[in-house]
């Protein structure tokens, strides 16, 4: 057994920025993580970060009203405020910690216009934004030397009495259990792009946070709020970023057309993704689509500045689709991105469980309510895990350690893991079922949705379910049983798409990412709220609601 | 298409951990690659095999491994490109690494070396309010080393690491640069004292690997001899490596060749009997090989084109 202060799960932005502060007000933090630390998938965030930067004329009141906007007004409007009011120091301190930012001509930071935003305010580092916050974190995180537990794999939280007092972890290189005792868990986990398929997310983004705290009680929120990227790859799902629209990228149809002037005559291809993959599906389904897919054109940008600001892009085009963006245009379609929804936390990610925090994409402020802007969320995962890890650090200077926590604990993961390995015949691998699960989910909670088909959904996921109870494993072996992990996330992954599908079931209207086309206006009389579904304590799912809150910006109608 | 997986193996559970090759017939669609492949195999045919990948976008930096003897990502490999006659395709774990388990191997040894430079922004003075200014041009030239993603195709096939454990090694002598190069990092003088000590910039015999293999054009090679410039204007000039650069670079200038006896001489220092008895095996080598330098160096015949090679360089310095 190990003994920390706080325990943090997940080193991407989240994870390591609330380590960092915590380790900074002197707590004894420790990270757990499945993979090191800059594999985490914040390195695959290309396009940058959103700040208001008031030195330079921009207010982050702007910044808030084109957040809530986006977000179809679902967003909680006092945690928007906080998030752009903090993210000017944000960026500032990233910057004092290394990381480059391209420049403008007086050496200053520079900035890319990104959708939905009436600014330019997307600070960025070519087109690996992501990496590079990631790896200078990693850089101050061996700099203060904190203990990183690197690919270790968090099977459970401890929690008793609806208080968390640590987790059961297994080191996957000699496949030991261990009990880790904490006053405070953060989970940093990330998003569950593979609950989809295609995904542009990495395969490590299986919802483990959301389904270790919805195991344990905590409610999910804003769950049925999917979003989908409006340029992805055919092939492999693999995502070009919105950076190439910011640099004026346009979007033809089969006909040649700049679609986005019929659909969002002011802001075009830059407008709310949800209203640009909308768009695109209608020309798809409508038959003026290429393969089932549109096409983004980059060709008068140059190839100069295509090679100085888009050119990992152009390798991806180049890579999976065999086409390089500076002589063609790339066929694209809308592609599963990110989970706006997550584990329901308050503005300093303290969660209904006493000592369990959330902070990143695994968790719902909300600060992206139905919609999240493009560069918002690598902001959400810096600030809100810095404020995670600050009151974190406060909680656990008057709070001991559980005595009741002992080895049981482990030792009950243990035998949950021998009883899997020990299953022979009867079942299947786990591979087919994500797959199913995957290929379900994206046929019936899309772009739009409708009863039937997420009714249809449901039933499959029972289905999969009863697969899974019997799922072997072939791999027998403790050291490095990527076969065991697999399965396990395989298991969190339907618990997450149960909360999806229920969530959007119950949302009845079309607000955000959720679009059904057989209620396809928003009703804000009855739906201006967040839906939350929690286990009860026979471990059935749970509906309930909760109000939006509004501090300064009262409903409107929503055109780009 | 189809196509043969030819897998090193290696389970040190079993009772008899040694490695061995299992082949694996999988049919993939033409952009495959080799990780689609390897997936393939993971989700439908054989759940035990282990290897570590997760962006499938040449990003996380997870899936290296040697492909036909050579260091790459597997998951921006397209097998076509790759198929040997057969249909076959040779897998190995990646290098100068420990292994665990198939495909996967021990790390440890990469992160040392990185964390050894140590790999974080040391600047001096009182920080500013705002951002620190530096030029646009000096932040797109890191760039393209930051653009590093650790994934250790070039430490998998450095030749040096291979004999040498003690070298820093491509990728941590690329990350060095990173800062030794950034105009906010303040620590230049102790980092380059460092990279001058053995295991540093010195060590490295050029032979281009790293350069070869890696998947984003870092171009470690290239930032180590960066690295021994900015060493040797650093006023590190008493080193072997230095030396033997100085005296190579002396001899060129003057005769338009290197002077091949002459070189060790300058190199080590006439009376430093213990290189010079080092030395005598490969002499005795060369001369049974045919390959002695001649006694007599000779001016070679074009040196009036090398002269103007030299002027055109330090102009543009
Ligand atoms: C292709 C792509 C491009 C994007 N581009 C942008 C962009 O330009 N701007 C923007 O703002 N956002 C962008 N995003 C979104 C953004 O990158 C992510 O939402 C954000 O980085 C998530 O960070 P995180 O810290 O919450 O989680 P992650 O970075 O995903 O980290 C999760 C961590 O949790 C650990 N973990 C998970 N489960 C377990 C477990 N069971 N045990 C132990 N450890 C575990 C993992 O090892 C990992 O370290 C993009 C996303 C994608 C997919
Ligand atoms: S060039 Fe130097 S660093 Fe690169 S592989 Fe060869 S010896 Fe190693
Ligand atoms: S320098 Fe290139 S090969 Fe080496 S770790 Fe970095 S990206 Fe990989
Ligand atoms: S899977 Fe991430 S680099 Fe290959």
């Amino acid at each position: 057994m190990f003994d920390h202060d706080i325990l943090v799960i997940g080193a991407g932005l989240a994870g390591m920025r609330a380590a960092y502060t915590a380790s900074q007000s002197g707590a004894d933090v420790a990270i757990v993580s499945k993979v090191y630390p800059v594999r985490s998938h914040s390195n695959a965030a290309q396009g940058g970060i959103n700040a208001a930067l008031t030195d330079r004329g921009d207010d982050w009141e702007d910044h808030a009203y084109d957040t809530i906007k986006g977000s179809d007004y679902l967003g909680d409007q006092d945690a928007i405020e906080i998030m752009c009011r903090e993210a000017g120091s944000e960026v500032i301190s990233m910057e004092h910690m290394g990381v480059i930012f391209n420049r403008d001509e007086e050496g200053k930071l520079g900035v890319r216009s990104f959708g939905g935003q009436r600014q330019a305010r997307t600070f960025f580092v070519a087109d690996f934004t992501g990496q590079a916050l990631l790896h200078v974190l990693h850089e101050q995180i061996l700099k203060i030397g904190a203990r990183v537990y690197e690919e270790w794999f968090v099977l459970s939280l401890i929690v008793e009495d609806g208080e968390c007092h640590g987790a059961v972890v297994m080191e996957i290189r000699s496949g030991e259990v261990h009990a880790i005792r904490a006053k405070a868990v953060i989970l940093a986990t990330g998003g569950l792009g593979r609950v989809f398929e295609p995904s542009t997310n990495a395969l490590i983004c299986t919802g483990d946070g959301m389904a270790l705290a919805y195991e344990n009680g905590a409610p999910l929120m804003d769950m049925e709020m999917v979003q989908y990227h409006p340029t992805t790859l055919k092939a492999n799902g693999a995502l070009l970023s919105e950076a190439a629209r910011g640099e004026g990228a346009y979007l033809l149809n089969s006909e040649g057309d700049r679609f986005m002037q019929e659909y969002a005559p002011n802001m075009l291809e830059l407008a709310s993704r949800d209203v640009v993959s909308r768009s695109e599906q209608t020309e798809i389904n409508e038959g003026r689509g290429i393969d089932g897919c549109v096409l983004l054109d980059v060709r008068h940008i140059g190839e100069t500045l295509i090679n100085e600001k888009l050119s990992q892009i152009r390798q991806l085009g180049i890579d999976f689709a065999n086409v390089d963006m500076v002589h063609e245009p790339v066929p694209i379609r809308p592609g599963m991105h990110y989970q706006m929804g997550g584990i329901k936390t308050d503005v300093n990610g303290l969660t209904n469980i006493m000592g369990l925090y959330a902070a990143g994409e695994t968790a719902c402020v909300s600060v992206h309510g139905g919609n999240r802007l493009g560069a918002n969320s690598l902001l959400d995962t810096l600030v809100f895990g810095r404020r995670a890890g600050d009151h974190a650090s406060n909680v656990v200077r008057s709070r001991q350690h559980s005595d009741a926590i002992t080895d049981q604990y482990a030792e009950r993961e243990r035998n949950r893991l021998q009883e899997m390995l020990n299953r022979n015949g009867g079942g299947e691998l786990f591979g087919k079922i994500r797959l199913d699960l995957g290929e379900a989910m994206n046929t019936h909670l899309a772009v739009y949705r409708d009863q039937q088909g997420m009714e249809t959904a449901l039933e499959e996921l029972k289905g999969l379910k009863t697969r899974y109870d019997r799922v072997i494993v072939h791999d027998k072996g403790k050291t490095f049983n990527t076969n065991l992990i697999f399965t396990l996330e395989l298991g969190f992954m339907l618990d997450c798409a149960e909360a999806i599908i229920l969530g959007a079931l119950e949302r009845k209207e079309s607000r955000g990412a959720h679009t059904r086309t057989d209620m396809p206006d928003r009703d804000d009389s009855n739906w201006l709220k967040h839906i939350l579904i929690a286990k009860d304590e026979n471990g059935q799912p749970d509906v309930t609601y909760q109000d939006v809150t509004i501090t300064q910006w009262e409903p409107q109608v929503r055109s780009y | 298409m189809q196509v043969t997986l030819n897998v090193r193996r290696y389970d040190p559970d079993s009772d008899q951990p040694v490695p061995y090759d299992q082949e694996y017939s999988v049919d993939v669609d033409e952009n495959a690659t080799v990780l689609d492949g390897l997936i393939k195999v993971r989700e439908e045919v054989d759940g035990s095999l282990a290897l570590r990948c997760s962006c499938r976008s040449a990003i996380c930096g997870s899936c290296s491994m040697r492909v036909n003897g050579q260091a790459i990502l597997a998951c921006n490999t397209k097998l076509t490109d790759v198929v040997l006659e057969g249909g076959r395709v040779d897998i190995e774990p990646a290098g100068n690494m420990g292994l665990i388990k198939d495909l996967v191997v021990e790390f440890d040894i990469f992160w040392d070396k990185v964390r050894a430079v140590e790999p974080w922004l040391q600047p001096e003075g009182e920080e500013p309010e705002s951002e620190y200014i530096a030029p646009n041009d000096d932040m797109v030239h890191l760039a393209g080393v930051m653009g590093c993603i650790m994934c250790g195709a070039c430490v998998s096939d450095c030749t040096v690491l291979e004999v040498d454990r003690n070298f820093l090694g491509p990728a941590a002598l690329a990350k060095s640069y990173r800062f030794v190069a950034d105009p906010r990092d303040d620590a230049d003088e102790s980092r380059l004292d460092e990279l001058n000590e053995s295991g540093g910039v010195w060590d490295c015999t050029r032979c281009m690997m790293c350069v070869e293999v890696c998947p984003k054009g870092v171009d470690p090679m290239g930032r180590i001899m960066s690295l021994r410039e900015k060493v040797i204007d650093a006023g590190h000039t008493e080193t072997y490596g230095a030396r033997h650069a100085e005296a190579f670079t002396r001899m060129v200038r003057h005769s338009g060749r290197v002077d091949e006896l002459q070189l060790p001489i300058q190199t080590f220092g006439m009376f430093n009997v213990k290189e010079m008895i080092k030395l005598i095996p490969v002499g005795v080598r060369s001369q049974l090989a045919g390959k002695r330098p001649p006694i007599m160096h000779q001016k070679n015949p074009g040196m009036s084109n090398v002269r103007c090679i030299f002027n055109r360089v330090e102009d543009k310095r």
